[in-house]
């Protein structure tokens, strides 16, 4: 079997994970903060700061899943049953969510149930996010590539912890998002909340840290093997110093660098946890080789890939370069 | 019948994808409408095109966006409650799917927001290219799910090894023997689908005394629409059954309940078929004409239930009395297609109060079609996920009752509270109709010469247009 096709694969969804991650995370996270004002034009200004591109955002989560499929079908085949519960209230979430972004608008002035089920879909979603990312993260029973664990086998402090952590960090991008897209009154309280937000998801990355190498004896060995350590290093290092940075440039005037920022550290944390699991993909038991679909069907669709994977990023930058510019509290697209 | 895991989980994703199948189906033949609209503003002008463009991508996003959302819960419902399934065929459906999501959901999903924001950001013909981009992209999303789906009626390109199907042919995968048909089928399905929603609106605005252009003009698109593609529609039905009596000749026995093959198949009207007797009750039927219509013969002969064992035997209730109800409602699409096409002829369409009473309840007509279509299709394939290769049994995850139990109770809630919600919404923005051409300000046409002059009166009409803004002149 082509040893590499797996690799190519797990960089390709890897991708496709961090990008809805950043992309879906700043739109959830601005509905995360939608409770924090009452005045419907500024929630209008907020919405409408992401109203072009939520759908677009959201395809990254539908690839993540069928690319996951494609290129792994055991992984797929574990991961799915295996957090049964926390994926359907994803999803249910996601429905409620999802449909709020138009109902919302024809609804008015009986608005307000659709502001709430913005609210606690995105929030709800990103919290099963985190159980989903938490319960991989402390490993799934496999017995003969089938999932063997019970229903309920996600539900623990450690993923708990995960979920609210991850709603932290999304309402932390959704904040820079919003310093970054809008102006006036909601730009300001942004400013605002995204300083705490930002400590918050500081302190989870470093809780996270510390509590995954203590309850894993192979993470542990991943990072603090000394050979391994003098290469790895950087990439705490280097969070710290753009949490830093996010921290100093929110405290000034800058609009976009905070956003950008924040991208970084969730880019960072993403790469550590990698290091921390590569080449596992359903922890401890099963590699990325293990789950492999077959080359034929690798190479199928890398074809298909390589091409259009970039047209995707090509006009999704269109679409963002359609919209540049700030939304003012006036000027909604509808 | 036991209630397990594989039952409920049967049942929900039956639940869920009913649901989802209508949006899909309306939004295919809506975003090719709206494309259509804005193309003739592009090349004529006239303000009614843009109005109602307008009017109907209101009611596309509300649609589009049910769609997208219970479209994710069945990609991920493959995994969740058919993980075997995932395993077995999943070297050749995924890659299927996955071409589904790269070529066709990131194109609607990016470009949906252009078409629903884009109206004063970009200028009209790059407009009118999203929207074709999003209908194109709608149209491509049906090409793969449909080639997903036809492999596991029919599989061809592939060979089982450890109860695992390995792709051999990726042409012949992905273009199935049943394929192209259903392709067919189904966009046809869709086009007119929507030809009947369109209808029925702008027969409730004339109802309603909104002797408005707009209303004239959905109507007249509408039933042109509806004369020619519903018979055509027919015509490739009738090919599609022709080539299941090939293909899947179990499906065929069902639809037709045909228990002796000894004797030619004749044409059932009405039955109860009986599957414990192998018979059918209160029978009404026409000797021979099943025979003629599968197989060109009054005399001819094909393999009857009898002929498959009991646990290779579809259900035959619900294919057999699913078919009647789409054939007939087809029947009724041409009649009423084609009484519509006379009276527009003589003139009198927007006088026949009947024919427009009618014509404003006929949204439902392509949606149960639609629907019935598939549960023949789909229970038709029954006992298998993929014919010969999976059995639906073998296909559950290792999931507990009470897990499905769970998901299955809130599905069911849920989509009744958000869907019921949605088309109370729809509802709202149809009665309320597309803006109107205000009289004090006549449009003008567009034309180089008048087009300062045109500005101020053309935004106006459009309502959103600055006085000066020339992106919302089409360009002549």
């Amino acid at each position: 079997m082509e040893w590499y096709l797996p690799v190519i694969w797990a960089g390709v969804i890897g991708t496709a994970v961090m990008l809805y991650v950043i992309l879906d995370g700043f739109d959830l996270g601005i509905a995360i903060l939608f409770p924090t004002t009452k005045d419907e034009g500024e929630r209008d200004q907020m919405m409408n700061s992401v109203a072009p591109f939520w759908d677009g955002n959201e395809t990254w989560l539908v690839l993540g899943g069928a690319g996951l499929w494609v290129a792994f079908p055991y992984a797929y085949a574990i991961i799915m049953p295996a957090f049964y519960i926390p994926v359907i209230l994803m999803l249910l979430a996601l429905i409620f969510r999802g449909v709020a972004f138009e109902f919302r608008w024809v609804a008015k002035p009986h608005h307000k149930v659709w502001d709430l089920a913005f609210w606690a879909g995105s929030t709800l979603a990103a919290f099963a996010q985190g159980l989903i990312l938490g319960g991989l993260l402390q490993g799934v029973k496999v017995v003969d590539k089938q999932f063997a664990g019970g229903p309920f086998d996600w539900l623990t402090p450690f993923t708990v912890m995960c979920g609210i952590g991850v709603v932290i960090g999304y309402a932390t991008l959704g904040a820079t998002w919003l310093v970054y897209k809008t102006e006036g009154p909601v730009a300001d309280r942004a400013r605002r909340q995204a300083k705490a937000l930002l400590l918050g998801l500081l302190a989870f990355a470093v809780l996270v840290s510390l509590w995954t190498p203590y309850a894993h004896p192979r993470i542990s060995a991943r990072w603090f093997t000394p050979s391994n350590l003098m290469l790895l290093w950087p990439l705490p290092v280097l969070t710290a110093i753009c949490g830093y940075f996010a921290w100093k440039r929110l405290h000034g005037a800058h609009e976009f660098t905070p956003f950008a920022l924040t991208i970084a550290i969730f880019v960072l944390c993403f790469l550590g946890l990698a290091v921390s699991n590569y080449p596992y993909l359903v922890p401890p038991d099963l590699t990325i080789w293990d789950t492999a679909a077959a080359p034929s069907s690798h190479i199928f669709v890398l074809i298909g890939v390589s091409f259009l994977l970039p047209t995707i990023l090509f006009y999704t930058a269109f679409v963002y370069w359609t919209f540049r510019g700030k939304v003012r509290i006036d000027s909604g697209y509808h | 019948m036991v209630i397990d895991a594989f039952l409920l989980s049967r049942i929900q994703f039956a639940f869920t994808i009913s649901f989802h199948i209508v949006f899909p189906a309306f939004t295919i033949g809506l975003s090719a409408y709206i494309a259509t609209l804005l193309g003739l503003w592009l090349k004529t002008g006239d303000p009614k095109f843009h109005l109602l463009a307008r009017f109907w991508t209101k009611i596309f996003a509300v649609s589009f966006a049910m769609g997208v959302v219970s479209g994710i819960v069945l990609s991920y419902q493959i995994g969740t409650n058919w993980s075997r399934f995932s395993v077995a065929v999943g070297n050749i459906v995924g890659p299927l799917l996955g071409y589904e999501v790269l070529t066709a959901f990131f194109l609607e999903a990016s470009f949906l927001g252009v078409m629903l924001f884009g109206w004063k950001r970009v200028p009209p013909w790059l407009h009118f290219l999203s929207a074709a981009i999003v209908a194109g992209g709608t149209a491509m999303s049906g090409f793969w799910i449909l080639s997903a789906n036809s492999w596991m009626q029919y599989p061809v390109g592939h060979e089982v090894r450890d109860g695992i199907a390995y792709p051999v042919d990726w042409m012949k995968i992905v273009f199935n023997p049943t394929f192209p048909l259903r392709f067919a089928h189904m966009m046809t399905a869709a086009y007119l689908t929507t030809a009947f929603v369109v209808l029925a609106t702008g027969a409730r605005h004339l109802l309603a005394g909104h002797r408005t252009e707009s209303a004239k003009t959905m109507v007249r698109m509408a039933i042109l629409m509806i004369a020619l593609t519903a018979p055509l529609q027919a015509l490739i039905g009738d090919f599609h059954g022709k080539q299941t009596a090939i293909y899947q000749p179990a499906k065929l026995a069902a639809i037709e309940a045909h228990w002796d093959s000894a004797k030619p198949g004749a044409l059932v009207l009405f039955a109860w078929p009986d599957e414990k007797a192998e018979l059918n009750r209160f029978e009404i039927s026409i000797p021979g004409v099943a025979s003629l219509l599968t197989h060109g013969s009054m005399d001819a002969l094909f393999p009857s239930l009898k002929d498959f064992k009991v646990e290779d035997r579809p259900p035959v209730l619900i294919p057999f009395f699913a078919f009647r109800i789409m054939v007939g409602i087809g029947t009724l699409m041409i009649l009423f297609g084609w009484v519509g096409a006379w009276l527009w002829k003589r003139g009198t369409i927007f006088e026949s109060r009947r024919w427009l009473w009618l014509a404003q309840y006929s949204w439902p007509a392509g949606f149960v079609a639609i629907l019935s279509g598939w549960f023949v299709t789909e229970v038709g394939r029954q006992p298998w996920l993929a014919t010969g290769v999976l059995r639906s049994k073998d296909a559950v995850s290792p999931i507990t009752t009470l897990e499905v139990a769970i998901s299955l109770g809130l599905f069911v809630f849920v989509y009744c509270v958000v869907f019921t919600a949605g088309i109370l919404l729809i509802n709202r923005l149809i009665d309320k109709g597309p803006d109107e051409i205000s009289h004090e300000d006549p449009p003008e046409q567009p034309s180089k010469r008048t087009l300062k002059a045109a500005q101020a009166p053309a935004a106006a009409i459009f309502g959103d247009g600055h006085p000066g803004d020339d992106k919302i002149q089409p360009a002549n």
